[in-house]
């Protein structure tokens, strides 16, 4: 079977980038193959208007599935009807995020089908009869590199690992029903609580300007956070020494633990760089570290370094910052 | 309440790590062992949950080699009263394979709660769990935060990215446990003294056949190229001609 599924995630009615880079993803591997990429889409009532902007990423048929009870993630109604889907589709593979959405539901559904899956994949292609991923583990010191034999392949892609590129195709529409009523799932969303000052999103921004214990302070992340506006495209990350001591929420923290990031830039503000750290953005592009020890471990790692005092240091490189981007 | 943990036996994190001989494993010489770190949170968790209930029983369950008794005794000294083995000759890759094997056992034990950690540090799968639930058709909520159980429902805390989301949900069910939720107590010279008393029955694990293969294994490349721009404020014009001209990201 040629044909690739995508699941296509979506929060609060809007679709989130990492759907679109697994229709991206589907979308390579079902040309290789000679196939389409069939794309699910679940929500409330009025989701459907976004199956379109699937068609632009490259999707051949998305699959909308409307229903009030998918108002909130709802896990167990979703990853029945991406079972029941996948099951009568007869798909090659099926792609999901490994968002936290993603990790939640991809195992379900595999479990589903009594298939194996292949997690948190930064790189697969077809093999023959098999499919080959490639899976950070050891908190990212080491790479593997696994087979899976199983059909469909199930696979969930870290975030920000395939980007998202358009490939125009004039999706066909399919409504489908839920398998059971959603509203009867077992575990419920009573409250969704909003992130602090999370305009960006860590896993979408192009650039992020994380914090650590170097700032001493909470109320001294106002540098961090003026750097990040100083950007404008910017999200705020931290550690995890951050995160324990309550400056910043757990949803912050960038790591092992926490989130993993491959940002085009990344500027390490006060950071050591402990290896759990490290495994969170070790992948960005490129590394800022400005750290008063000049043996900080992070600066193994960065690709440009400074020395010095970060409250010296950083209200300096937020002015310049402006400034360049003034000239623009 | 009788609540079972799921604990893997896991490298110690802060080595420096190398390939073995096949290519396809990492070279154990000389490395040091624990349970997994999400797996630690989840015992503490257990055990906290039948402390405020004032009973229960709290099991723990491991799959792999001989040693991993080892890892089901510290468990226990941590406070844990009985441990399952379930023995197979190494730890395979194939989480579902992990699962069934695990979901065998669970099954027979009537457990009100089951937990997971959030994902084992060295394969790094974050399966498991939501795996087994499924299996057992049983309520699951992965990565919880916080967890509280009052009257037979649990309420449970999910970090989202830039969200987070309060669950509730009805016992028997699955939950696997993210940090920040408790930290794991060491155990005392008592508890360990007692832990050589408590029951680890060992039986084998019904593992099918795996279907997920590691081909090979292999150590990131080490980022290169890195240097030091300057010291203090002195050294901004530069990095921010770099990142112009260079990097290309401003
Ligand atoms: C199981 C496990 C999981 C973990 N997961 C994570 C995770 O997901 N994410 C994470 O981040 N950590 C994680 N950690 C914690 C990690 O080991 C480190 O403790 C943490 O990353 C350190 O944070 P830090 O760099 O902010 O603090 P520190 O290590 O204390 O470093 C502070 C740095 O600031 C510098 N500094 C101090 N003052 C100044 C100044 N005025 N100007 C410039 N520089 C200054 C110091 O030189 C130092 O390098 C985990 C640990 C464990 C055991
Ligand atoms: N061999 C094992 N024995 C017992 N529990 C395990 C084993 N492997 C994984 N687990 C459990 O499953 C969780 C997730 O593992 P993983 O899906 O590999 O990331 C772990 O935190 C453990 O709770």
């Amino acid at each position: 079977m040629p044909n690739v599924f995508a699941f296509a995630e979506a929060r609060g009615g809007q679709l989130r980038k990492v759907a679109l880079e697994a229709v991206t993803a589907a979308r390579t591997l079902a040309d290789a193959a000679g196939g389409e990429v069939h794309a699910l889409l679940v929500g409330a009532p009025g989701i459907g208007e976004k199956a379109e902007q699937l068609g632009a990423y490259g999707a051949d048929v998305v699959i909308v599935i409307e229903h009030a009870g998918f108002g909130n993630y709802n896990a167990e109604a979703a990853a029945a009807a991406a079972a029941e889907r996948i099951k009568s589709g007869g798909y090659r593979a099926a792609l999901f995020s490994a968002s936290a959405q993603g990790r939640d539901l991809a195992p379900r559904v595999a479990a589903k089908l009594g298939v194996p899956m292949a997690a948190d994949v930064t790189s697969f292609e077809p093999s023959g009869d098999l499919i080959v991923a490639r899976h950070p583990g050891y908190t990212g010191k080491v790479i593997f590199t696994v087979t899976l034999a199983a059909s469909p392949a199930v696979i969930s892609l870290r975030p920000g690992a395939v980007a998202a590129a358009e490939h125009r195709k004039a999706a066909r529409v399919e409504t489908a029903q839920p398998v059971g009523d959603p509203s009867a799932a077992r575990v419920i969303v009573t409250e969704m609580v909003q992130g602090s000052s999370a305009k960006l999103d860590l896993g979408e921004a192009p650039v992020i300007v994380a914090g650590g214990r170097g700032l001493r302070a909470a109320e001294n992340f106002k540098l961090v956070e003026d750097l990040a506006s100083a950007f404008g495209n910017a999200a705020v990350g931290a550690t995890r020494a951050v995160t324990d001591d309550g400056w910043r929420p757990h949803s912050d923290q960038i790591g092992q633990t926490g989130r993993l990031v491959s940002p085009d830039l990344y500027v390490a503000v006060g950071i050591s760089g402990a290896i759990q750290h490290l495994a969170g953005m070790r992948t960005s592009k490129t590394i800022v570290a400005i750290n008063k020890d000049k043996e900080a471990p992070i600066f193994k790692i960065a690709d440009y370094g400074i020395v010095g005092d970060v409250f010296e240091i950083v209200p300096a490189l937020t002015e310049a910052v402006r400034e360049a981007k003034k000239h623009h | 309440m009788k609540i079972a943990v799921c604990i893997k036996r896991v490298p110690d994190m802060e080595a420096r790590f190398k390939i073995g001989a096949d290519g396809a494993s990492v070279d154990e010489a000389g490395l040091k062992f624990d349970m997994s770190d999400f797996d630690g949170y989840a015992v503490e968790v257990a055990l906290q949950l039948n402390e405020k209930s004032g009973g229960g029983e709290t099991t723990v369950i491991s799959l792999g080699p001989d040693v991993v008794q080892e890892t089901l005794r510290k468990a226990m000294s941590m406070g844990a009263d009985r441990a399952v083995h379930l023995k197979a000759d190494k730890i395979p890759f194939d989480s579902f394979a992990i699962a069934r094997a695990l979901a065998a056992e669970l099954k027979v034990g009537a457990y009100d709660l089951i937990l997971f950690g959030r994902m084992a540090v060295d394969s790094a799968n974050q399966s498991t769990g939501p795996m087994v639930a499924e299996l057992l058709g049983l309520p699951v909520v992965t990565a919880a935060s916080k967890l509280d159980i009052a009257n037979g429902t649990g309420t449970a805390r999910r970090e989202l990215e830039g969200a987070a989301e309060i669950v509730t949900f009805p016992l028997p069910a699955v939950v696997t446990i993210d940090e920040g939720i408790a930290r794991p107590r060491l155990p005392s010279l008592k508890g360990i003294m007692g832990a050589k008393k408590k029951p680890l029955e060992s039986k084998p694990a019904q593992l099918g056949e795996p279907r997920i293969a590691v081909k090979s294994m292999e150590l990131p490349p080490e980022r290169t190229g890195g240097r030091i721009v300057g010291e203090g404020a002195a050294a901004v014009p530069e990095l921010v001609r770099l990142l112009q001209t260079e990097a290309k990201v401003l």
